[in-house]
């Protein structure tokens, strides 16, 4: 059989990231001509029982190196394990999400493994030899490259997540479930995360979330975000900024959206009291469907906007939140 | 202290693009150019570094990434907030690298300096890659710590404790010296260059180094060394074009929430 597709999923606290699920369905699409086999590998202290949801989502073999060691992300661990398994299997990609974990360890193992690296990739498609077509966005979104691989092995790859679909769960089967034996004898002097300070709260992540509303500056004061929050409440969203509210000091940095703050792809994004400027649209563009609220015509907002109101949002939030209430009610 | 940051100048990010005809790459005539913003971090937490522990020097490091682009602009930008010299890795060998092939180059002038900390931005804002400061600790065999918004330098333990953004929360990394972070936004307010700091740039050591004095050999550099090659570049997908709602906010509202439920079917 062709190299197989090698994903590593991330999990924090025995529960799978799904930007992981995403990327085992983007390998099965992947591995259709010539077939390969897609091998979900999972690392982590104490991994659980996530052979049965991989195997329903795609994967046609798992592996798993759990060790005591592995509590906390270590970029020098997860890439000794990762080139191990790479040099004994010969994948022709290396997939995982592009997360603030992927984001970290597709360069180095890259580096390590010699090979090419595509970061925050939002289209994928393999030739027959198992050389990768990438597309990533470049310049903040506003162009975006096609890049091939020289060598058609070892391409690592982060995938933007809510770009790919996973696949619909298939019936339960078994796969085979490797536990790999690690030692870490040989690692070099490393950076060791100490603790992990949770954000206060259960603010939902903007880089995962479906839905994101967002304020800006149009807000006035930061006592008024508190209709972004309501908004958002109803709807099941995340909660994301300008950097001009997040500059004013009303949120904190891990709420900016754009050039200097986060990238996302929802489903969704309502966008209140934001102009649109250029280093804003970097981080959003891609979401599916933008809402703009603003009462100047003129703003940049509106030429991405899928829908847009022209109002004051002092009086267009209320009125939404209350409408979007009323069509969830039970 | 020794310091070395690692900046690339890069079009300043409100320039409109156009793609060559050959339709591989951004036309740079007439782009106005500037030090990458997350790089702009970089020396500025350095600064501030040499200041609190009172002695060291900074050393700005920049690759030219191609033949049209002037780094010596940049390089002396970080001259003048306050860098002492800086070296330009400037060879037709080295340009259009992808993040390896200019990991390869930088790591290896590198190897000829001595550090303790070098420091990079967390991207650039032109291949948006994240990728090559990573890349360069991993080739120098030195520990990392990228997307540092907060940073503690113990000097005279040697180590570092950083604070990294993840999702929903802050992992606080300690790693010993040598090291290599890349800075994110919020680490610190970038100084503007003064007029005496600009005067003073003008003096400063200004190295341009060559593939022979960097090391490498020219076929593991630049666009020879790459492990990636462009296709093409292209404009993102047109998005299908809006709809604004018309009436009073009541009504509009009202269009709003049938649209999103019945049209994109997302509430
Ligand atoms: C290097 C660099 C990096 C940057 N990175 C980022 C980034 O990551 N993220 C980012 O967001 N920005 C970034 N910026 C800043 C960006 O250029 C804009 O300044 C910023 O996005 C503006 O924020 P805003 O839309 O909230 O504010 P404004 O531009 O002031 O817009 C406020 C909007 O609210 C509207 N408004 C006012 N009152 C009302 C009302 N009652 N009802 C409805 N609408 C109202 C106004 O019409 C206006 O359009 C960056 C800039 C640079 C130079
Ligand atoms: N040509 C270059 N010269 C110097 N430093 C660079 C160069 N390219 C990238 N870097 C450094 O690596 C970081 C990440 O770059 P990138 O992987 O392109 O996002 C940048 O913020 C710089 O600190």
């Amino acid at each position: 059989m062709a190299n197989p597709i090698l994903v590593f999923c991330e999990q924090r606290d025995g529960r799978l990231k799904k930007v992981g699920l995403e990327a085992v369905g983007e390998a099965c699409r992947l591995s259709k001509e010539p077939a390969r086999e897609v091998i979900a590998i999972v690392i982590g202290a104490s991994v659980g029982s996530l052979a049965e949801e991989l195997a329903a989502r795609g994967a046609s073999r798992m592996l798993i190196a759990e060790d005591p060691a592995l509590t906390y992300y270590s970029a020098e661990l997860y890439t000794a394990i990762l080139t191990d398994v790479a040099i004994r299997i010969r994948p022709a990609a290396i997939l995982m999400g592009a997360t603030a974990m992927g984001k970290d360890l597709a360069p180095k193992l890259a580096a390590r493994l010699t090979s090419a690296l595509i970061q925050d990739c939002v289209a994928l498609k393999m030739e027959t030899d198992g050389s990768l077509l990438a597309t990533r966005p470049i310049y903040g979104g506003k162009l975006r490259a096609v890049i091939q691989a020289t060598n058609p092995l070892m391409q690592i790859v982060t995938l933007r997540p809510n770009v790919f679909s996973p696949l619909e769960p298939q019936p339960a089967r078994d796969i085979p479930v490797e536990r790999l034996t690690v030692s870490f004898d040989a690692v070099r002097p490393i950076a060791r995360v100490r603790e992990i300070q949770k954000t206060a709260g259960d603010k939902k992540e903007l880089t995962e979330a479906a839905i994101i509303v967002t304020g800006g500056r149009g807000l006035k004061v930061p006592e008024n975000f508190k209709l972004i929050e309501e908004l958002a409440a109803a709807l099941g969203a995340a909660v994301g900024a300008s950097r001009a509210v997040v500059d004013a000091g009303w949120k904190p940095h891990s709420y900016q959206i754009g050039l200097t703050g986060k990238t996302v792809s929802p489903q969704l994004y309502i966008a209140c009291g934001i102009s649109g400027a250029v280093q804003h649209q970097a981080g959003m563009s891609s979401a599916r469907t933008i809402v703009a609220i603003n009462n100047n015509p003129n703003a940049p907002i509106f030429k991405l906007a899928t829908y847009g109101i022209v109002g004051d949002l002092f009086e267009v939030i209320p009125l939404l939140t209350e409408a979007v209430k009323k069509l969830r009610a039970p | 202290m020794k310091l070395i940051v690692c900046i690339k100048q890069v079009p300043a990010t409100e320039s409109k693009l156009t793609i060559k005809e050959d339709g591989m790459d951004i036309d740079r005539s007439g782009l106005s150019f500037v030090v990458n913003p997350y790089d702009e971090f970089a020396v500025e937490e350095a600064l501030r570094i040499k200041e609190r522990v009172g002695s060291g020097d900074v050393t700005v490091l920049s690759l030219r990434p191609h033949p049209a682009q002037k780094p010596e602009e940049a390089l002396r930008t970080c001259l003048a907030m306050g860098a002492d010299k800086a070296i330009l890795l400037s060879d037709p060998a080295f340009e259009e690298g992808d993040s390896f092939s200019t990991a390869l180059a930088l790591a290896a002038a590198l190897r000829r300096l001595s550090f303790d900390l070098v420091l990079c931005g967390k991207q650039t804002v032109d291949d948006d890659g994240g990728a090559v400061g990573i890349q360069v600790a991993e080739l120098l065999g030195i520990p990392h710590v990228a997307v540092v918004n907060k940073l503690d330098v113990d000097a005279q333990a040697r180590r570092i404790v950083a604070h990294r953004q993840i999702e929903g929360g802050i992992e606080v990394v300690e790693a010993p010296l040598p090291a290599l972070i890349t800075c994110q936004k919020g680490l610190n307010e970038p100084r503007y260059p003064s007029l005496p700091g600009i005067m003073k740039a003008k003096q400063k050591p200004l190295e341009i180094w060559n593939w022979a004095m960097v090391g490498v050999e020219p076929e593991t550099a630049g666009a020879a060394g790459a492990k990636l090659k462009v296709v093409r570049v292209e404009p993102p997908p047109a998005r299908p074009a809006g709809r604004m709602i018309p009436g009073d906010a009541a009504a509009a509202v009202k269009e709003l929430v049938r649209l999103l439920h019945e049209e994109a079917k997302i509430i």
